[in-house]
């Protein structure tokens, strides 16, 4: 009997450790595996900040190096479903002031789109299945600027690498829907922190189209790191845009209700 | 010696491998030119104005049908994925918007077209017609055509580029003909007139060279009926020719429809001079000379004229550098360089050649310039009807020169069998003009595009253009605006109309951009600093580039008169292309008149006599007349061809002159009345200037089947020149000179 347990103990713990082992031994072995864990890491990492508010200021730079500026904030909100209540607020230009867009990202759904015109004080639900838009004419589209959902995209583990003096894991990731402007992307996170340093976009047929590269971050609440500055690069008509962001505000006073389309309204 | 030149010859020749072709159409303007560059400048603030455009028609029925849209449909997406596109424009991804309470939708028109309704259908087809944004642009009225426009931004090796893109659309064309057989494709565009630029040139080079080679030979051997005479022409022929485009190869020379011509031009221009010297030694030959004799008397005798002829024809070559259009100016160093060559060549090579080669003939003392024995006393018994016929035809002829216009439509620059020119004429005259008029409307503010007061600014010269006849469709944001007012104002019709309010104007800008996917965002008609918009006038079919720059003129004389603060110049491809000509005419005008300066003075000092000097101009200066003259109650039409006929023409059929009246100066000096110095010339210089006419304007001619319009016309013009310049010498100028040279 106790040779039985013995042999119990011993095969389960066998088990066990080659489940374990297989399992890392498996995970450095498969690419896709790893990728996805280090995707799925990145956004436990970033979680649970609850909300946050910030300024940006975006300039847009022509191939001959004309400028322009926009500025804008924005409000994020964690919603309990996972998913993410998004504010933004228009400033400038002139014009536009007082404009908000609010998007519901609902994983494994279409997001809600709702904008405000103060200049109509109409509130419209945009009906656009397009992820890939400009913002603001800039490099930038509503998908680059926003921490991707996990299960948008599959994943594949690269290599490590340094990337400026960091050591970084570089993976690959393939948008699951069509809506998307890419074909692929690559991105360089850091290992302490998982931070994105860089990200290269390919167009649908397959060429480089864009860069995106972060110069700056900061630490919040002694654990989430916000860019500061970063810059997406068109290789292909040789415009960029920059993005700085400032005022960076944890954990304020918001809620849903901040969120919903009549709070457009009195947004300011 | 014989060894030195043919290594000479071998080492330059080498260097014909590393010729390249080029396919940038640019290269025909100066980096300098001011309308390039305000295009360059548009291209910068907007987008490349590289486009294909793929006309889709079915062969039965409308597009208005679910084969025809799922179609338009899957094709608009596989031009995606073209290289280096960066846009696409059909009527299945417009993006229509349209509101159902306050709901926004913004989509594509068409998804999904294989399991459209009836009733779908039926409602995009009423959106299409109704649409300002579809209709005579991607969409033709009819509905038999639609259109699918693709943007390239091409990398920095646009050769290579445009090759890859153009051979890739091809193909795609080709595949989905014979997998669509219910379809008829064309396909046109910026891009594939660049393909069709290289195209014309390889064309050029494969075709035109044999062909003249062996009118060159076959001429060679008919007019100076000896085999070894021929090959020795042949022989020069080939050394010149190696020689000027092994240096072209090793100067790195890209070729272009316009420097294509330059081996065709040297190698008939190389056989005259040949000719010449090979004429005399037969001739001293039939007389009894000994060989070696011969040679050196055929030397003798034409080293003066051949060498002043060589250099005045290679001096107006040179002339071309004035030209605004740097091609031109490739093309006349090297055709002055091969024409040095083939001088230098003629006196080395061919001597030598003459000497090693065997050669049997037969002594004889038949006169064989009887026929210019009876043209010249023709000539003097009638030089009073000939003077004055010859004044009434030349005063008619010329006339023609005020019927000629200049045209330069990018478009017409090939001749129908090319298919870029068929399907083009296609697209022109069922779906959309190709030559349009840019504008780049600048508000003065950054964001003022949305201003009101410039938004109706913008409105109303849209509507001016409309008003045009020469303007077949006006491409313009306001169209965007106006829609969206009506969108925000629940599909209300009478809100089709421009906000009223320059903050709701952004604010609907804002919003449209939020709803763009990629690659149909607003870049290319809105600058960054959203400042200024771009509007785009497309031609109606068959319009000249007179009536594209007047109607251009008259656009900023509108703007002037009532838009100030708008005003701007009209640019755009077409517009580019439309003042090369002008623009050349006036570089070449000056160059032209300094080289027949020049020339003229080389003249004047051969003949050593001011007044025959003065009298060489008129049958240097009148055929090229009379040409310009023939053209215009012919053709009417001439592109840039017509711009550097002249100062081409002039160098070769200066040697006519020359070489006329440096034998009746010779005449005259040895005491001969003029009739008897006339009747000499002809018999002297008659048999081969009629032989190199007959050289030139055959290879000249050659030229015409080419099917790149401005070298079938530089080659047709050259070669009427030509025959003109040999008829004025040997009937107009002799009465001349036997009315004015009366003294002893």
């Amino acid at each position: 009997m106790k040779f039985f347990n013995c042999c119990r103990f011993l095969t389960s713990t066998g088990l066990l450790v080659w489940i374990l082992v297989s399992s890392t031994y498996a995970d450095s072995k498969d690419p896709v595996a790893k990728g996805l864990r280090i995707a799925q890491d990145t956004e436990d990492f970033q979680a649970g900040f609850e909300n946050y508010v910030a300024k940006q200021t975006m300039i847009l730079r022509d191939r001959k190096g004309r400028e322009s500026t926009r500025n804008l904030r924005v409000k994020v909100l964690e919603s309990e479903d996972s998913g993410k209540r998004i504010l933004f607020i228009f400033d400038e230009p002139r014009d536009v002031r007082g404009t908000t867009l609010l998007i519901h990202s609902n994983p494994g759904e279409q997001d809600d789109q709702w904008i405000f015109l103060p200049a109509l004080q109409r509130v419209k639900r945009l009906n656009s299945r397009s992820q890939s838009s400009s913002f603001m004419g800039s490099e930038f589209s509503y998908e680059d600027m926003n921490p991707p959902e996990v299960g948008k995209f599959t994943y594949e583990y690269l290599r490590d690498e340094i990337l400026r003096e960091r050591e970084c894991t570089v993976i690959e990731r393939v948008p699951v829907s069509d809506g998307s402007a890419y074909s692929r992307q690559v991105v360089w996170q850091d290992k302490t922190a998982y931070r994105l340093w860089k990200v290269e976009y390919f167009d649908r047929k397959g060429d480089h189209l864009k860069t995106l590269t972060v110069s700056d971050y900061e630490q919040y609440l002694d654990h989430y790191w916000q860019a500061q500055s970063m810059t997406m690069t068109n290789h292909v008509n040789g415009k960029s845009t920059t993005i700085d962001w400032s005022e960076y505000e944890f954990r304020g006073d918001l809620d849903d209700s901040d969120f919903t389309q009549t709070s457009l309204r009195r947004t300011r | 010696m014989l060894g030195g030149i043919v290594l000479i010859v071998g080492v330059l020749s080498v260097g014909v491998p590393r010729i390249q072709i080029t396919s940038d159409h640019f290269v025909l303007f100066a980096e300098d030119n001011p309308e390039l560059q305000i295009f360059e400048l548009f291209e910068d603030t907007y987008v490349e104005t590289n486009q294909a455009l793929l006309a889709i028609a079915p062969k039965v029925g409308t597009i208005y049908t679910r084969e025809s849209l799922e179609f338009i449909e899957d094709i608009t997406n596989e031009a995606w994925f073209v290289p280096f596109a960066t846009r696409v424009d059909s009527v299945a991804n417009f993006n229509h918007s349209e509101s159902l309470d306050d709901d926004l939708y913004v989509g594509p028109l068409v998804e999904n077209a294989a399991e459209l309704t009836d009733t779908e259908l039926a409602r995009i087809q009423n959106i299409v017609q109704t649409s300002s944004e579809l209709i005579d642009r991607l969409v033709s009225r009819d509905g038999q055509v639609a259109a699918v426009l693709i943007n390239f931004v091409l990398p920095e090796d646009r050769d290579a580029a445009v090759l890859e893109v153009t051979n890739y659309l091809r193909d795609l064309v080709e595949t989905t003909k014979v997998a669509h057989p219910g379809f008829d494709l064309y396909l046109t565009g910026e891009i594939i007139m660049q393909r069709t630029f290289y195209d014309a040139t390889q064309a050029d080079m494969t075709t035109l060279i044999p062909v003249v080679f062996l009118v060159i030979v076959v001429l060679t051997l008919l007019l100076l009926r000896s085999w070894t005479g021929t090959v020795a022409v042949t022989v020069l022929v080939i050394g010149t020719i190696n020689l000027t485009m092994g240096l072209a190869g090793w100067l790195s020379i890209v070729l272009n429809p316009v420097t294509a011509g330059i081996s065709v031009i040297v190698m008939t221009l190389a056989v005259a001079d040949s000719v010449h010297i090979v004429t005399s030694y037969l001739a001293n030959l039939r007389t009894g000379t000994v060989k070696q004799t011969a040679i050196k008397e055929a030397i003798r005798t034409n080293f003066q004229p051949i060498t002043i002829t060589s250099i005045t024809t290679a001096l107006a070559f040179l002339t071309l550098n004035a030209s605004d259009s740097p091609p031109f100016h490739v093309l006349g160093n090297f055709v002055a360089f091969g024409v040095i060559m083939a001088l230098l060549l003629s006196f080395t090579l061919l001597p030598a050649l003459l000497s090693v080669l065997p050669i049997r003939v037969k002594t004889q003392s038949v006169k064989k310039h009887e026929m210019f024995t009876r043209l010249a006393d023709f000539v003097i018994k009638r030089k009073y009807w000939l003077l004055g016929g010859g004044i009434v035809v030349i005063g008619l002829t010329i006339s023609g020169v005020f019927r000629l216009q200049f045209t330069d439509n990018w478009t017409q620059y090939f001749d129908q069998r090319f298919q870029f020119r068929t399907d083009s004429d296609f697209v022109a005259q069922n779906l959309t003009g190709l030559e349009s008029w840019e504008f780049s409307l600048d508000s003065g503010t950054d964001g003022g595009v949305t201003n009101v007061e410039f938004l109706n600014k913008v409105e109303n010269f849209a509507n001016w253009l409309r008003k045009q006849e020469e303007v077949g469709y006006v491409h313009t944001f306001t169209d965007t605006m106006k829609r969206l007012n009506m969108n925000m104002h629940g599909d209300k019709e009478e809100y089709y109309k421009l906000p009223e309010e320059s903050a709701l104007a952004a604010q609907y800008l804002l919003l449209y951009e939020f709803a763009l996917p990629f690659g149909r965002d607003m870049n290319d008609q809105i600058d960054i600093g959203k400042s200024a918009t771009r509007m785009t006038a497309v031609a109606q079919d068959g319009m000249t580039s007179d009536e594209i720059k007047e109607l251009g003129d008259r656009a900023e004389l509108w703007l002037n008169q009532n838009t100030p603060e708008l005003a701007t110049d009209t640019t755009g491809f077409t517009i580019v292309f439309s003042h090369l000509s002008e623009r050349n005419i006036d570089s070449m005008l000056t160059a032209t008149v300094i080289a027949m300066g020049l020339i003229s003075l080389i003249l004047l000092i051969v003949l050593k006599s001011v007044k025959i000097g003065f009298i060489s101009l008129i049958p240097n200066y009148v055929p090229a007349a009379l040409t310009f003259g023939v053209w215009g109650h012919l053709v009417g039409q001439v592109g840039l061809a017509g711009s550097v006929m002249t100062a081409m023409a002039f160098g070769i059929i200066v040697d006519d002159t020359t070489h006329f009246l440096s034998k009746y100066q010779l005449a005259r000096r040895t005491g001969m009345t003029p009739p008897d110095a006339i009747r000499y010339t002809f018999e002297k210089v008659g048999r081969a200037l009629w032989t190199t006419t007959v050289v030139l304007a055959c290879g000249f001619i050659v030229f015409s089947l080419s099917g790149f319009e401005v070298t079938w016309t530089l080659g047709l013009m050259l070669s009427i020149t030509v025959i003109l310049a040999f008829v004025a010498d040997f009937l107009f100028l002799p009465p001349l000179l036997l009315t004015i040279d009366r003294k002893k």
